[in-house]
């Protein structure tokens, strides 16, 4: 089949409940929002009842992708939206993979999936073809091994993508991830814990279609292409992405003194361990390969090989495990691992099981300083004795975690704003919003990002980077706040077309309108473009405030006015005033 | 001088497929449904990838089962589609062991490497490329 990009607008429906599905044309939805997070959010506002419990039935999963999927290089993101069992509010965490390639070229700008099944099942959506199957057989199997065995039963090679759960999922860790192309993530805000309440186990969708250019649009097409193809190739961030992958920056990042290491007890980890923790070590000592999101130059994925002797009688494993930034933070920094052997360990048990890397490893921080300050004891721990660094306790934890021998291990699958709300140390527990905080301890701005964007992710405004353009200049609170906001507007338009973050320079208002009106749709200005930006982020936004999202109620650790950033130590007063401020530029509807 | 495109080294391949994109492109279609080269992995992206495109065989085994003709070799290996000719039995899909001859399942014909190098062209990172056929032998 062979539809043009203007008419990409199908949702796909599915129940999981009744095992049905339907179809429906939504242009209205699509003509106004885009695709992606505008689209969304949209459907999780139709579909999503207010103050529904986030592992019942009613919460929908959305995946949803944008106008330039598949058209143009590097537009290789999907979407998901639900509501987030982790903080109660707006779910939103992005993948690549070959997933956007997939939904879009099966022919659906967004899929809605509801309900919850009776037995385990997966969904084998091939084009049109949408079908439940049961997945008793590969309940409790680990992520990396059900994408092996779907590999081999399902139809669509190379053109697919098979998002799955793990055992953490099926168990209702609350930061459970969905796990994509084995090396991809819907990571955050607990996509996993959802599917596995729905018994979801995992949805296999492949591409049969193509999507026409007008035929008076193609030379036009073919040129804009081009440009953005070049720009993709020749930015920085084909060095700076597919080089080192992101981990390139971390030795930089420690010494700045913008990296929380061992719970934030410090910014910055010893010179030795920086050094390990490196992405020029862990490249040189495991890099195996490099790899890409389907229609993306940059292949900025990094795969690790690492060769054990597990087992005495020459048994030796090599493992494929991926690494980047955040998990080296999280995994390695947070917990602090001393070797990069270890925390490619680590890495690979929760890849294996599906649970966010940040979020377990932010928790396990806490539970660390929590054991050590003797708030936390043996009986909690189930006996394990909870010491930084040590990869062999955290590996059990983390399968505690997901077993729930008892109450405390039921309460850390919470996160950790939940188990310290139980257990105390409060001060040190590092979560915003309710999400557990990214590696940044730059300075004001990732501390609003975190805390008052929409996701609570780094990725919302990037205050990270705000923070070290600002390092030796003068600037206002107000400045900050507007500029954050700014920001975040215009990556509701990234996240709707639906463009990576890493090539978010080459996108440019201007580009997005040649590139649109190059496959048919035309009409975009830069004025529409930002007013849709705002638009979107405040519906985002709204979902939050009715499922009871507070700014002035928001905690902030006092861990993070104890150590100082690039720029010193930040004041509390600063930050609330920052909030405050940020409630007054989004609008009135704040003080529900 | 015949040129025809080759794997020139397949670990550099980060599976983005580009060049699935740029061949179903020059037909003015986004996605792949008129490409006649494919990516895939090669049994989980921890192996690594398989790149399957024509070889333009000397003595093509495609063209010698062709019933009607319409696969005929071009000079210095490889082969010309006249979809005139073509009565879409697919005897040389089967023929080809490679699996290079992908099928155009809207108008029952065979996709047959043109050896234009469009694919190429956006093989930022030197996995495939256009060679001399000359130059091989």
């Amino acid at each position: 089949m062979l539809t043009q990009a203007k008419d990409m607008n199908r949702v796909l429906y599915i129940d999981l409940t009744k095992k049905d599905n339907k179809i429906e044309n939504r242009e209205d939805l699509f003509d106004e929002y885009l695709g992606g997070s505008g689209v969304a959010i949209k459907l999780l506002e139709e579909e999503c009842p207010k103050g529904i419990d986030p592992l019942s039935a009613g919460n929908p999963i959305i995946f949803a992708v944008g106008p330039l999927t598949a058209l143009y290089p590097s537009a290789s993101k999907t979407v998901a939206m639900f509501k987030s069992p982790l903080t109660g509010n707006l779910g939103e965490s992005h993948t690549g993979g070959r997933s956007a390639m997939a939904i879009k070229l099966a022919g659906y700008g967004a899929i809605v999936i509801k309900g919850s099944s009776d037995i385990p099942v997966y969904l084998a959506i091939h084009g049109d073809e949408v079908k439940f199957k049961d997945a008793s057989s590969i309940w409790g199997i680990e992520a990396v091994a059900v994408g092996r065995i779907l590999r081999e039963v399902e139809p669509g090679a190379g053109v697919r993508t098979i998002i799955r759960i793990g055992r953490a999922g099926e168990k209702g860790v609350r930061y459970a991830c969905a796990v994509c192309e084995t090396y991809r993530h819907f990571g955050r805000l607990g996509l996993g814990a959802v599917m596995g309440s729905k018994k979801l186990k995992a949805a296999v969708i492949s591409a049969d279609k193509s999507i026409e250019i007008p035929k008076d649009k193609r030379k036009e097409y073919k040129l804009v292409y081009d440009e953005i193809q070049d720009v993709v190739v020749e930015t920085d961030a084909m060095e700076k992405y597919h080089d080192l992958g992101t981990a390139g920056k971390i030795y930089e990042m420690n010494k700045l003194g913008g990296m929380a290491y061992k719970n934030l007890e410090s910014a910055s980890a010893p010179e030795e361990i920086a050094r390990e923790f490196s992405g020029e070590n862990i490249a040189e000592k495991y890099l195996s390969r490099r790899v890409s999101c389907a229609h993306c130059p940059v292949g900025c994925i990094h795969l690790a090989s690492l060769r054990e002797l597990y087992e005495p009688g020459y048994y030796f494993k090599t493992t494929t495990i991926p690494y980047d930034n955040e998990t080296i933070y999280a995994l390695g920094f947070m917990l602090g691992m001393k070797s990069a052997e270890d925390y490619l360990r680590l890495i690979d048990v929760v890849d294996r099981i599906g649970m966010d890397a940040i979020s377990t490893g932010v928790t396990l921080a806490w539970a660390t300083e929590a054991y050590e300050r003797g708030i936390i004891t043996k009986e909690h721990t189930d006996g394990l004795d909870f010491h930084w660094g040590d990869v062999q306790v955290y590996s059990e934890a983390i399968e505690k975690i997901v077993a729930m021998p008892n109450e405390f291990y039921q309460n850390l699958a919470k996160g950790v704003e939940h188990v310290s709300s139980i257990y105390g140390g409060q001060d040190y527990a590092l979560a915003f919003g309710g999400n557990e905080m990214p590696e940044y301890h730059t300075g004001i701005a990732c501390y609003l990002n975190n805390l008052t964007g929409a996701r609570h992710s780094h990725l919302d405004s990037a205050g990270y980077d705000l923070d070290q353009k600002l390092i030796g200049k003068e600037f206002t609170i107000e400045e900050v706040v507007k500029g954050l906001l700014k920001e975040e507007e215009w990556r509701q338009i990234l996240s709707s077309l639906v463009v990576c973050f890493f090539a978010r320079k080459v996108y440019s208002a201007e580009r997005v309108i040649k590139a649109l009106d190059a496959i048919g749709i035309e009409n975009w200005t830069e004025e529409k473009l930002e007013d849709l930006g705002r638009v979107i982020h405040r519906a985002k936004m709204d979902f939050k405030f009715r499922e009871g999202f507070d700014l002035a109620k928001l905690r902030i650790p006092k861990r993070i006015f104890e150590v100082p950033t690039p720029h010193g130590f930040l004041k509390e007063e600063d930050v609330r005033k920052a909030i405050e401020i940020y409630g007054e530029m989004i609008g009135g509807d704040i003080q529900n | 001088m015949t040129k025809k495109l080759a794997a020139l080294d397949v670990n550099k391949c980060i599976g983005c497929m580009e060049c699935m994109f740029a061949c179903s492109r020059r037909v003015g279609r986004g996605g792949f449904d008129k490409s006649a080269v494919r990516v895939r992995s090669a049994g989980g992206i921890e192996r690594g990838f398989v790149i399957v495109a024509c070889r333009a065989c000397e003595n093509p085994p495609c063209a010698k089962v062709c019933p009607t003709g319409a696969l005929r070799e071009r000079k210095g290996g490889g082969v010309i589609l006249n979809e005139d000719k073509c009565i879409g039995c697919g005897f040389c899909a089967q023929a080809c062991i490679m699996g290079a001859i992908f099928w155009d399942s809207e108008r029952n014909k065979p996709i047959v490497c043109k050896y234009c190098g469009e694919c190429a062209n956006y093989c930022v990172h030197n996995a495939i490329g256009m060679v001399e056929v000359k130059a091989e032998a």
